[in-house]
């Protein structure tokens, strides 16, 4: 008997070790999500690495050297294989340490708007009744604030900073993380294993942060790297408009800012760091595309 | 334990005029309507027996058994559980007492849990035992159920039905419970199956000792596995005897409808013309007097004013003292 | 007479995640007019697959093969999109699980019942209203006139389940799939809808084939029974030979492991079939119930043939014969 029965021990057995491999080769087959994740690994490797990578000094100036142009004019050099900018600092060392403010902007306010969003749905969606009516309130006041209008007035009373920037913004951005979360949760909060938990006498701090949580964690992984994407436009917003991040720091947003008299005649002190915020933001999006993809399919045995 | 709170009480679960009313609506356009899901349900459970529950989908004891369970409070009455009431008890005091066992083995285990996790939750919330002696129970208990130890590493996704339903029945019992409801713990299961889990049931009630609340609609599963059956109908008990008295001869017009229905493989028999009339009432409008009269066969013009009380019913010479025993019905021509 | 519907060697395979699924593997079975066939097995076992490949509602990737499928005169294999859509619900009907998955919310059920009969028949709008309403009255509603101004939303679920009857036999086809029709109801509704079904069968003349898991409704309602297991039917036979002389282990075993009252003894274990069903992704081989069969030995790990044992009656099994005779022997000590 037990040995007519080793096929389908074996298939199971077979099932379970290939669990984590099955996760790789769906990685690779899913190519958004494999270039997205390419490319933001590569920038956040840039970003970590800067200090090495950077061949000058971003805060350098050298007014003998202002405005040489990139590597494929005529008259660019590998000196500065980006050119320099208008105060003569070098363009790819900028743009380097830019990166750096941009995904920290953007990881930091994911991380506030995230933590706030999530703990306001996850308890609208559990408890409802008077606690769903007063996170509805919140999120329908929330809504109603034009984001960057009041990122920009307060910026204007605070004084723009990288702070004040992602304080604000994760203070801002949290209306998506808590509509989804709070959605997530009315559906599991009648789910069975939850109740046997209930009915176990769990404390309620376990059964939001063990029952609930993992299980929503999908879709809100796909909303922050939504909102990452959204905080890194906002800081160039922001920045651009001279609320954001402060000069001589090297946002891009702030690059931008500082090109605009120059891009009819050296168009490529703009479209440089615009080209740069392009790829990332794509590349973000891409990357929550993908994850998206992943985590739809698959029925109950999945 | 506390189980040896009241060891020698003889009833294992006691419920005394029990009620849940809803309110349903009540928006700012509609008039909020009241819904009573479970209405004075008296009911007795002699300990180490099978209480089977039948009934319609709606008809409260889905409710029912959530009360029992601590998930709601209920609107009224009490719920005894080896005679001292719960309904103001501690749920950590209640859970070590009372565990479900649901009906679905794909909702009622987290995905994102390992099985080992899942059967060792109860322990660890109730910090019984080294984490050590946690692990040796856990295998033992995926033992007993039937599980090869290494289910516990697995993830329910990695399960057939029949296996997560194994894991549901561990975790309900792994910290011996006086009283497990099943609420429909094998509707949800091919057959094939749901012999095995049926078999694993009985197996383990008599290992543990276990008193069983068993809510079904399939009524061969009921009449296989139950001492005791309670019939309910729109949130009351319209009766309730042994499986012999309910089986052999009801008396409700409903439960005679119920077992009219229910289909046994024998071929040629062909399918019973019940004549009910259509299905059940809305019950926020239930019917008034007995709310089964719209559909009874029998009724009659007392029915729809008088609401016939659920009363025992004699049984000639023999007639049964102790408590138990005897049988009781909701009718006014039982 | 010819049969309505011939099946022979129909396959269904799926592309999933980790292989192709052979959801149906070469299955044989035949549908006469006017009769009662029974499609049953537990989840996973193809029923479901095999009736909606004979609709036409498989997804896009699944391929269909098979060596013969005919309706009534007609190749389901090569028929055009457009002569299958004029096929179903005019010649062949089909009535799901959940009914509210197949009314439309947004139309009331009168328009709904009239528009399945214009879509396929030339009447007037008074008279697809007059046969929606004797149709609904036929089916056991009770205000008809009422109803069919009311969505689907306002009626109980063996009300919607009744109107879904209605609807399939606005057309009167010759052919109505029936895909688990009162699972989802309680057991009295259920008993009055199967009721309901076996009388307008007879009163139409629509040969039905009903898919369910459940063998009590089966041995009520059934005139011919096919067995299906891991994709393949494992034994043919009409309800009263399946339930008194089952032949395959399989079927014995189902038959077994239900509580019988009157047969099982209240409280006793049941004989349950072990183990669970093969994994129908990629190759199987053999005996896919060999794993799970107290019967088997290394025969088993070669496909056995379909043999007959009477007239109708056919069992996938080595063993078919010797395990058909004792229980012929019950069959008899049952007639007596």
């Amino acid at each position: 008997m037990a040995q007519t029965f080793s096929p389908q021990v074996a298939s199971e057995q077979h099932s379970v070790a290939n669990w984590q491999s099955r996760l790789f080769h769906s990685t690779l087959n899913n190519r958004s999500l494999a270039i997205g994740l390419l490319i933001i690994a590569s920038l956040g490797i840039v970003a970590l690495l800067a200090p090495w990578l950077a061949p000058h000094d971003p805060y350098l100036q050298n007014t003998a050297n202002r405005m040489v142009p990139p590597i494929w004019h005529e008259t660019g050099s590998w000196t500065h294989p980006l050119g320099t900018d208008r105060l003569g600092r070098d363009y790819l060392s900028r743009l380097i340490y830019g990166t750096r403010i941009s995904l920290f902007i953007g990881i930091v306010v994911a991380l506030i708007s995230g933590l706030i969003g999530t703990t306001l749905g996850v308890l609208a969606g559990y408890f409802g009744g008077r606690v769903d009516a007063v996170v509805s309130y919140l999120l329908t006041t929330r809504l109603a604030m034009p984001v960057v209008l009041v990122a920009l007035a307060m910026a204007s009373l605070i004084g723009g900073s990288m702070i004040t920037v992602t304080l604000l913004l994760g203070l801002l951005l949290w209306d998506r993380f808590a509509v989804v979360a709070r959605s997530a949760t009315q559906q599991l909060r009648d789910a069975e294993y939850v109740q046997a938990s209930q009915a176990l006498g769990c404390p309620l701090h376990y059964i939001l942060l063990r029952e609930v949580l993992p299980n929503i964690a999908g879709a809100l992984i796909v909303v922050a790297t939504l909102e990452v994407a959204n905080a890194i436009l906002l800081e160039a917003t922001l920045s651009f408009l001279g609320m954001g991040v402060q000069p001589p720091s090297p946002s891009w947003g702030l690059m931008i800012a500082e090109g605009k008299a120059y891009m009819f005649f050296q168009p490529w002190v703009i479209t440089i760091p615009g080209a740069a915020l392009f790829i990332l933001v794509l590349a973000i999006n891409l990357l929550g595309d993908g994850l998206r993809d992943l985590s739809a399919p698959g029925g109950r045995n999945e | 334990m506390s189980s040896a709170a009241n060891p020698r009480d003889p009833l294992a679960l006691e419920l005394c005029a029990l009620a849940k009313t809803f309110k349903l609506g009540g928006g700012m356009l509609h008039k909020s309507q009241t819904l009573k899901a479970v209405n004075d349900v008296s009911l007795r459970v002699p300990r180490g027996q099978v209480m089977g529950l039948v009934g319609e989908s709606g008809c409260g004891k889905s409710t029912l058994a959530k009360m029992l369970l601590g998930l709601t409070k209920p609107s009224g009455g009490d719920v005894l559980i080896n005679g001292k009431a719960i309904v103001n008890a501690n749920q950590k005091a209640l859970a070590r007492h009372i565990q479900p066992i649901f009906q679905d083995p794909y909702s009622s285990l987290n995905p994102r849990q390992r099985i080992a996790q899942i059967v060792g939750l109860p322990l660890r919330i109730h910090a019984i035992g080294t984490p050590k002696e946690q692990a040796l129970k856990v295998e033992e208990m995926l033992d007993m159920v039937g599980l090869p130890k290494r289910a516990a590493q697995q993830y329910p996704g990695q399960m057939s039905g029949g296996q997560r339903q194994r894991v549901a029945i561990a975790r309900a019992l792994i910290m011996r419970p006086d009283l497990v409801i099943c609420d429909e713990p094998t509707s949800a299961l091919d057959v094939s199956v749901q012999a095995q889990i049926l078999n694993l049931l009985l197996d383990l009630k008599d290992e543990f000792g276990l008193t069983y609340l068993f809510i079904s609609h399939d009524l061969a599963v009921v009449e296989h596995l139950a001492d005791r059956l309670a019939v309910m109908y729109l949130g009351r008990i319209v009766e309730e005897g042994t499986r012999e008295q309910i089986f052999n001869a009801p008396r409700h017009p409903y439960t005679q409808a119920l077992l009219a229905s229910a289909l046994t493989p024998e071929p040629g028999l062909g399918v019973p013309d019940i004549g009910l009339g259509a299905g059940q009432p809305d019950p926020t409008q239930p019917p008034s007097g007995c709310a089964f009269h719209p559909r009874c066969p029998v009724a009659k013009p007392q029915c729809s004013q008088q609401s016939p009380a659920l009363s025992a019913i004699a049984q000639g010479a023999a007639q049964a003292t102790h408590q138990g025993s005897q049988a009781r019905v909701a009718c006014h021509f039982a | 007479m010819s049969n309505l519907l011939t099946v022979k060697q129909l396959r269904v395979d799926l592309p999933v995640a980790k292989g192709t699924l052979h959801a149906v593997r070469g299955i044989d079975f035949h549908v006469e007019r006017g009769e009662m066939l029974c499609l049953v097995g537990e989840s996973g076992c193809g029923k479901s697959m095999t009736s909606l490949a004979l609709m036409g509602l498989l997804p896009r990737k699944a391929q269909v093969n098979a060596d013969c499928l005919n309706f009534d005169g007609v190749d389901l294999l090569t028929v055009s999109e457009r002569e299958r859509s004029n096929l179903r619900g005019a010649r062949m009907a089909m009535i799901f699980q959940e009914p509210m998955t197949a009314l439309n919310p947004a139309y009331t059920l009168g328009n709904q019942l009239c528009e399945a009969l214009r879509r396929h028949q030339r009447v007037s709008r008074r008279a697809a209203h007059d046969r929606a309403l004797y149709l609904l009255k036929r089916v056991g509603i009770s205000a008809a006139e009422e109803r069919m101004r009311q969505y689907p939303h306002q009626l109980s679920g063996g009300l919607r389940q009744r109107v879904m009857i209605a609807m399939a036999l606005m057309c009167e086809p010759d052919l109505i799939i029936a895909d688990e029709p009162t699972t989802a109801l309680d057991v009295t509704i259920q008993a009055q809808i199967l009721h309901l079904l076996r009388d307008l069968q007879q009163e139409f003349g629509t040969a039905i084939i009903f898919i369910t898991h459940d063998l009590g409704v089966v041995a009520r309602i059934a005139d011919r029974v096919a067995v299906m297991y891991a994709g393949e039917v494992i034994e043919t036979a009409s309800a009263q030979a399946l339930f008194h002389a089952p032949s395959h282990p399989y079927t014995q075993g189902l038959l077994r492991c239900i509580p019988t009252p009157g047969k099982t003894l209240p409280g006793s274990r049941l004989q349950a079939i072990p183990g669970v069903v093969p994994s129908l992704i990629d190759k199987v081989a053999g005996c896919a119930f060999c794993n799970r069969c107290d019967q088997a030995d290394e025969r088993c790990h070669s496909t056995p043939p379909l043999q007959t044992l009477a007239e109708g009656h056919l069992s996938r099994c080595h063993f078919a014969h010797q395990l058909a005779n004792p229980a012929n022997l019950n069959a008899q000590e049952v007639t007596l």
